[in-house]
């Protein structure tokens, strides 16, 4: 136990870790941020996790926290509620975010007023269970994210599957939108939700004035043959394995690891294996 | 027949072989359970509890909702097999409700619930095993749980229960003490000393109370390290496995780049 205690110390000191309840200075010379409190003249952490200084300012960041928003950021969700005018959605925050109405594009021109008619068919654009992907637009008052789909990348989803990480394993990219050449398309919410779908070639998305409401709000999967419906599981299975080492995804890892399966494996039924992911994971750091 | 069993013998040992102040072992695992935001396993020597917290997240039911902070749910569930005699408890057991409430109202004051407003905090707690000392090891898991959770709290939550045999008090008692001696339950908040629950189902005598709750909050001091060794143990093995994957091939996207 002693030694336990010992190790433990002195890979915290390395990492500087923290868990609720440890002072960390005194508030008179700092200033308190995220995950701290303050408590008789000095600043303490209320969470676990790294402690982080900017100037003057103390903040402490949890290991795994749910999602926390900041505007411009690419998230995928899914729709729990239709309400008046907006919609709600499961973004992997602490509340859910909204979907106005007036924020999606409308067929008949991207631009135009929405009218009441739009209104009393909003289960035509998005129903309840519905996956999409959008981007953070602002906040409400109260904290929620108000999310936009006004961009012929965003809307909704669908020939593919839904794969959920913690968010601090996804990173902040070029790009969250991430072809492979397996004929699968990637894209990595900042929430942790990724989708993996069979690729759609980029002619189909092009062209403002392409904008066909009809394959956009869709509901019907395309034809997917089963090669591309192996690379899916495949590339599934490697997040699950990736998640479950707690290692974060780049578009260069997920490259390297899927080469690496196909080299290696006999079926895609071995992803499922506990020994090959350690044998995948043991790659991964080597060549690192 | 319980009376016939020692609960302290001569040599001033219980009927596990332990001295008056000492502690079962505590054996606590943090790895991740399902899809739950945080969990945690604790052992009290032969009491085991699963504690997972979902969230904070959007209330299912509307009528949940505060506009200026979280709301917490607490539920537990006690396994069929968990005691000696295999009996299937119903959700709507009242001592069960009680039990869930004494949960609640013990972490209503440590989260920082207007952290989040609008938002739902559920604990779940299923109770695997039962030796005695249940709340304590409730209230230790769901501290774990909610930590790995990432949810704001202003401290640990160490509880630990007491009682008292003849004149000599006893810590962290087992069922066959629990039936035997007037007990309590004692919750402290380490850094501050604050207590945050203390329940007795049976009488105590008033002079005998002051010195059992003197060690049971020392005890929690002694159960803080071994909870605060653990949860440093999992966040440096994490952040150790982020950082050993990321440094390498960030620099590689770099080199791709340029």
């Amino acid at each position: 136990m002693d030694v336990d205690d010992l190790e433990n110390i002195q890979s915290s000191h390395s990492y500087n870790l923290t868990c609720p309840g440890e002072s960390l200075t005194s508030s008179q010379s700092f200033m308190r941020g995220h995950g701290t409190y303050v408590d008789n003249e000095e600043v303490v952490a209320s969470v676990a996790g790294t402690i982080q200084r900017v100037n003057k300012l103390i903040s402490v960041k949890a290991i795994r926290s749910r999602y926390s928003p900041e505007v411009g950021d690419l998230v995928v969700g899914r729709i729990t509620e239709v309400q008046p005018r907006r919609w709600k959605v499961d973004a992997n925050s602490r509340q859910d975010a909204v979907l106005m109405l007036s924020s999606v594009n409308l067929p008949g021109g991207v631009q135009r007023r929405k009218l009441e008619s739009d209104e009393l068919q909003m289960r035509g654009f998005f129903e309840e269970g519905d996956l999409l992907v959008a981007e953070v637009q602002a906040f409400f008052a109260d904290g929620a994210m108000s999310l936009h789909t006004r961009s012929l990348r965003y809307g909704k989803l669908r020939n593919g599957q839904l794969v959920v990480v913690p968010p601090i394993l996804v990173r902040r990219l070029k790009s969250h939108f991430i072809s492979l050449p397996c004929n699968v398309d990637l894209i990595l919410g900042l929430n942790g939700y990724i989708w993996v779908s069979k690729h759609v070639k980029e002619i189909d998305q092009e062209g403002e004035q392409g904008f066909d409401a009809e394959a956009v709000y869709s509901n019907i999967n395309d034809e997917i043959d089963i090669p591309t419906r192996s690379a899916i599981s495949r590339v599934t299975s490697i997040i699950h394995i990736l998640r479950a080492h707690f290692i974060p995804l780049t578009d260069t890892l997920l490259l390297e690891t899927y080469e690496w399966t196909i080299e290696h494996e006999n079926h895609t039924t071995d992803l499922l294996q506990q020994d090959f992911g350690e044998a995948m994971v043991a790659y991964i750091s080597s060549t690192g | 027949m319980a009376s016939r069993i020692e609960i302290l013998n001569e040599g001033g040992f219980r009927s596990d072989g332990r001295r008056q102040f000492e502690l079962r072992t505590i054996e606590i695992d943090l790895a991740q359970q399902g899809q739950a935001d945080g969990s945690a396993v604790i052992a009290h020597g032969l009491t085991h509890v699963l504690v997972s917290v979902f969230g904070p997240r959007e209330a299912r039911m509307r009528s949940h909702t505060m506009h200026d902070r979280a709301n917490i749910n607490v539920e537990i569930s006690l396994a069929a097999f968990s005691t000696g005699d295999r009996r299937k408890r119903s959700r709507g057991d009242k001592r069960i409700l009680e039990f869930a409430s004494t949960i609640k109202s013990t972490f209503e004051p440590v989260i920082q619930t207007t952290l989040y407003p609008r938002s739902q905090i559920d604990i779940f707690v299923q109770v695997v095993q039962q030796d005695g000392g249940l709340l304590q090891a409730c209230i230790n898991g769901t501290t774990l749980a909610l930590i790995t959770a990432g949810i704001a709290m202003l401290d640990f939550v160490c509880a630990i229960s007491g009682g008292v045999h003849s004149t000599s008090p006893l810590l962290d008692l087992t069922n066959l003490e629990e039936n035997d001696v007037p007990n309590m339950t004692v919750a402290v908040m380490p850094k501050t000393q604050k207590v945050s629950l203390l329940t007795m189902d049976t009488r105590l005598h008033v002079e005998r109370f002051e010195e059992i709750f003197r060690l049971a909050v020392e005890a929690g001091s002694t159960i803080l390290v071994e909870m605060k060794a653990a949860v440093l143990g999992r966040s440096s093995r994490l952040i150790e496995s982020v950082d050993s994957s990321t440094q390498p091939h960030g620099l590689g996207v770099e080199n791709d780049n340029s």
